[in-house]
């Protein structure tokens, strides 16, 4: 990933930090078939519900946002698997018919 | 992520420093390299992950490790600060590419033309020379004018930049050819310049060749079949 895009969700995310909010950054590590943002993708995300970037082309981002708050309360990161398989995806509804995964970390 | 490797992430997109955030999955265990602490295997995949410019996920001796590449962004160098280029460098800025416009002529290379954008007001050659466009430089000419394209031209073609393009129909590339090969340089090199600029959508309006060239980078840059071209040098002969 070279494009600043990637880079600048993570520049947000350290801003709200650095204003006092709770921040975890979502980051999509893997993708199989077609997905719609690439490995490298980043979704910012704070307590109080302030969202930037994007993990997906909108499907997965509601599902990864209460991910990141359960992160932001206990600290630990979390894996998340998107894909057809797996019965997370049909309840979010995954239309694209890819598979993801998004590693959900704290910024401490 | 802790607050030392942020600060260190940070600094490292400030000084437009390459560096890989290598995250152990899924246990979250970070570090940053290129780092003298690292396992070897976890280096090499990360110089490799450097070098090819991929993020991804990896399989390593102690598990999986993600690796998020943070390069500096691409440079687009535009010469000629034409009205062709107050198109082009918004939409090269909306897809990453860090611009910079070089013209000596200042009436042209105008803060008012081309607001929050790096200007060189250096003959094209001097600057080309400063800027030292790497692997990871687009070269555009856009000036339509001999003494200020060839100079340029003949810099980008001794650099590696991954995109050469210059504006001008056939026959004036023609002409640019004819011109650089009496400059030394030869077939190969001169197959690199892409003229007509940008891919061929029948662009008319200012807008729309800076379409076609950001659509031309973008194909070259992620390897699309659209990028072919026939060599250039032939086309002219």
């Amino acid at each position: 990933m070279t494009y600043a895009e990637a880079e600048d969700i993570l520049s947000v995310a350290a801003q709200w930090r650095a204003d006092g909010e709770q921040v975890a950054v979502a980051t999509v590590t893997e993708t199989w078939g077609s997905s719609p943002r690439p490995a490298g993708s980043r979704l910012a995300i704070t307590a109080s519900g302030k969202m930037a970037g994007s993990v997906s082309g909108g499907c997965i981002e509601g599902a990864v946002a209460d991910a990141a708050q359960m992160t932001m309360t206990t600290g630990a990161p979390q894996l998340l698997d998107f894909g057809v398989t797996n019965e997370r995806a049909w309840e979010v509804g995954l239309a694209c018919g890819g598979r993801v995964k998004v590693f959900v970390e704290k910024l401490a | 992520m802790t607050p030392d490797i942020l600060a260190a992430l940070t600094e490292a997109r400030a000084a437009k420093r390459p560096v890989v955030l290598a995250t152990q999955l899924p246990g979250g265990a970070q570090l940053l390299l290129p780092n003298p602490d690292a396992a070897p295997d976890l280096a090499a995949a990360a110089a490799h992950a450097l070098d090819q410019d991929e993020t991804g996920t990896v399989k390593l001796s102690d598990g999986d490790w993600f690796l998020h590449v943070h390069n500096p962004p691409m440079r687009l160098i535009v010469v000629g600060a034409v009205h062709i280029a107050q198109a082009l460098v918004p939409m090269a800025a909306q897809i990453g590419l860090s611009v910079i416009v070089v013209d000596p002529r200042r009436s042209f290379a105008s803060d008012d033309r081309f607001p929050n954008t790096t200007i060189v007001t250096e003959w094209p050659d001097d600057a080309l020379d400063a800027l030292a466009p790497d692997a990871r430089s687009a070269i555009v000419t856009l000036t339509h004018d001999p003494k200020l394209d060839d100079p340029a031209l003949d810099r980008a073609l001794k650099s590696q930049a991954f995109y050469i393009g210059a504006l001008g129909g056939r026959k004036t590339h023609g002409g640019r050819l004819k011109r650089l090969r009496a400059l030394g340089h030869d077939e190969a090199a001169l197959a690199r310049i892409r003229g007509p600029v940008g891919l061929n959508i029948e662009a008319i309006t200012a807008p729309e060749i800076a379409l076609s060239i950001i659509a031309e980078i973008v194909a070259v840059r992620r390897r699309s079949p659209l990028a072919r071209r026939e060599p250039a040098a032939q086309a002219a002969a």
